[in-house]
C-alpha cells in the first residue's frame, strides 16, 4: 500500500530542473573527459614547419610527397631528400631541434616520424587514385597541414592504437573533414562522386 | 582464369606461390585438412579403372568468383529471384548477414573483408566448391617471420573467413600504376601469384570479355567447361581438358547451347 502511495508522488518544477542540471554536468564532464581518457600522446621526434618549407619550394607538397613511377606513394620523405638542400655541417635554424636533426642527417639515419593519417592495416588507400586521376587537393583530406608552422603532438587511441585523425577531433563527429578519415567519410564521398563503392576497391 | 587440365602436373606450385603471396600461414597441424587454409588447392581425380588403363587428373581449385544471378536461361537458374534475375549473385554474398563480401561489377571479383566478418560461417557452407576457410586459429607466426609477410595484404585473425582474391593486390598496385603514366591495366600487368608461379603454364589469367586476352579465346573452345555447372553458380573460372572422363567427372552436364548463353552475359575476369 505504502509502495503504492509512493509511486503517485508528484513531481515537482525542481526535481526537474535538478534532473537536468544533472543531464548538463553529466554530458559535460563526459565530452570533456571521454576524450581525454580515450586517446594517449606522443611528442614528434622533431619539429617541423610545413609553412617554411612550402615557400622553399617550387611544385607545393608533390615536391617532397611525390608518387613514384609505379604509381605508389612516398609518403613522408626519406632523410635522402632532406639531403638535398640540408648538409650535415652547415645548420640552416639554430636550436636543439636542428642539431637532432643535423644528427639524423649525419647517420643517414630514418627519422621516426609519426604519421597522423596512418590507416588500419586492412586499408587500401590510392594517393594516386586521388591526386593523379581524381585531381583532388591535398587539403581536402589534410586540411591546412601544409600552412602549419609546427606538427602538433600525435594522438592516439589507447585501445586501438589508430591515430586520432582518422576517428576525427570533434568527440561526436561534428567537425567533419578535413580533420576525419573513416570508412563513413569515404563511403560519403564515393558515392557523392559515383565512384565505384565495392568492398575491394579500399580494402585489402 | 582458365585451368588447363592436361598441362597441369599436380605439383602445388601454385599453393605454394599463393600461401606465400596471401600471407597464408602455417599451423601447428597442416594435416588436419579440415582445419588448415588452402586457397589454392590441388585435387586429385582418377578414372576409376586398374592398371595400365589409370589416368590421373589434378584440379587446382582458386576461388570461382561466380557471378551467379545473371543466367542466360533464367527460367532454370538456381539463384533465380524474380527482379533480382540480372544482378550479380554468388551463393557466399548473398548469404553474408554481415556484408563482408561482395561482387564488383566492375571486375567482377568476389571480395572478402576478413575485418567486417563475424565469423558465422554460412558463406563457408554456401559455397559449392568449398573455396572458403574459416581461420580455427591464430596463425603461430615463429619469431620474426611477420617482418617477412607482405605488406600489401592484410594478415587474417582467428575466428573470421578467407578465400582467394584473384591477387586483388596485385590489381591495385596495376591500377595506380596506369593512373600515373595514363595508360591502361594491359594483360600482363595484372596476373595472379598461381598464375605466374605454374611451370607449366597450364593457368591463364585475363579478362574474360576482352577479344585480346588469351582467356577469351580459350573459353570458346569445345574442351573448356566448369565446374558443378548445372547450379549456374556461373563460376569464371574454366577449365580445358581433352579427356571426355574428365570432362564428365567434373560435372559438366549443361548442353553447350546453354554454356555459351551464361558465359556471354559475363563481365570481369
Amino acid at each position: 500500500m505504502s509502495s503504492h502511495q509512493q509511486g503517485k508522488k508528484q513531481r515537482s518544477r525542481a526535481d526537474w530542473i535538478l534532473l537536468f542540471v544533472g543531464l548538463v554536468i553529466g554530458s559535460a564532464f563526459g565530452f570533456w573527459a571521454t576524450p581525454t581518457i580515450l586517446y594517449a600522446e606522443k611528442a614528434q621526434p622533431l619539429q617541423f614547419n610545413h609553412k617554411l618549407h612550402l615557400e622553399q619550394v617550387s611544385d607545393s607538397c608533390k615536391s617532397c610527397h611525390t608518387l613514384r613511377e609505379d604509381g605508389s606513394f612516398s609518403g613522408i620523405p626519406s632523410v635522402q631528400s632532406c639531403k638535398e638542400c640540408h648538409e650535415a655541417g652547415s645548420p640552416m635554424g639554430d636550436g636543439a631541434n636542428e642539431a637532432a636533426f643535423l644528427e639524423y642527417i649525419k647517420k643517414n639515419q630514418p627519422i621516426p616520424w609519426l604519421v597522423y593519417s596512418r590507416q588500419p592495416d586492412c586499408v587500401f588507400f590510392s594517393h594516386a587514385a586521388h591526386t593523379a586521376n581524381a585531381g583532388l587537393e591535398c587539403a581536402k583530406c589534410h586540411g591546412d597541414h601544409g600552412e602549419t608552422t609546427k606538427l602538433r603532438p600525435y594522438e592516439y587511441n589507447r585501445l586501438t592504437g589508430y591515430s586520432r585523425d582518422i576517428w576525427g577531433k570533434g568527440p561526436i563527429g561534428l567537425s567533419g573533414p578535413p580533420h576525419r578519415m573513416k570508412m563513413d567519410d569515404c563511403a560519403k564521398c564515393h558515392s557523392e562522386n559515383g565512384v565505384n563503392r565495392a568492398c575491394f576497391v579500399c580494402h585489402k | 582464369m582458365v585451368i588447363d587440365l592436361d598441362k597441369c602436373t599436380g605439383c602445388g606450385a601454385c599453393s605454394v606461390a599463393c600461401m606465400s603471396e596471401n600471407n597464408i600461414g602455417v599451423l601447428h597441424n597442416e594435416t588436419d585438412k579440415i582445419r588448415s587454409i588452402t586457397w589454392m588447392r590441388v585435387y586429385q581425380i582418377d578414372n576409376g579403372k586398374s592398371f595400365p588403363d589409370t589416368e590421373v587428373a589434378f584440379i587446382p581449385r582458386p576461388c570461382m568468383h561466380c557471378q551467379g544471378g545473371k543466367s542466360g536461361t533464367p527460367g532454370q537458374a538456381f539463384f533465380q529471384e524474380g527482379p533480382m534475375d540480372e544482378e550479380a549473385h554468388p551463393p557466399c554474398v548473398s548469404v553474408c548477414p554481415a556484408t563482408a563480401t561482395d561482387y564488383d561489377e566492375e571486375t567482377g571479383i568476389v571480395s572478402q573483408i576478413p575485418t567486417r566478418c563475424i565469423g558465422c560461417r554460412y558463406c563457408v557452407a554456401a559455397c559449392p566448391y568449398h573455396a572458403r576457410y574459416f581461420n580455427w586459429y591464430d596463425v603461430p607466426w615463429p619469431k620474426g617471420s611477420p617482418r617477412a609477410l607482405s605488406p600489401f595484404v592484410s594478415p587474417r585473425m582467428r575466428g573470421v573467413v578467407e578465400k582467394c582474391t584473384f591477387c586483388y593486390q596485385r590489381y591495385q598496385a596495376a591500377r595506380n600504376k596506369a593512373m600515373v603514366s595514363g595508360g591502361e591495366v594491359g594483360e600482363m600487368d595484372y596476373q595472379t601469384a598461381c598464375t605466374e608461379a605454374c611451370p607449366s603454364g597450364a593457368i591463364t589469367f585475363g579478362q574474360l570479355q576482352n577479344p585480346e586476352h588469351k582467356v577469351h579465346k580459350l573459353i570458346s573452345s569445345d574442351y573448356t567447361f566448369r565446374l558443378l555447372e548445372q547450379l549456374h553458380t556461373n563460376p569464371k573460372v574454366y577449365y580445358m581438358s581433352k579427356r571426355e572422363w574428365v570432362r564428365k567427372m567434373a560435372d559438366n552436364y549443361v548442353t553447350r547451347h546453354n554454356k555459351f548463353a551464361q558465359a556471354a552475359t559475363q563481365s570481369g575476369h
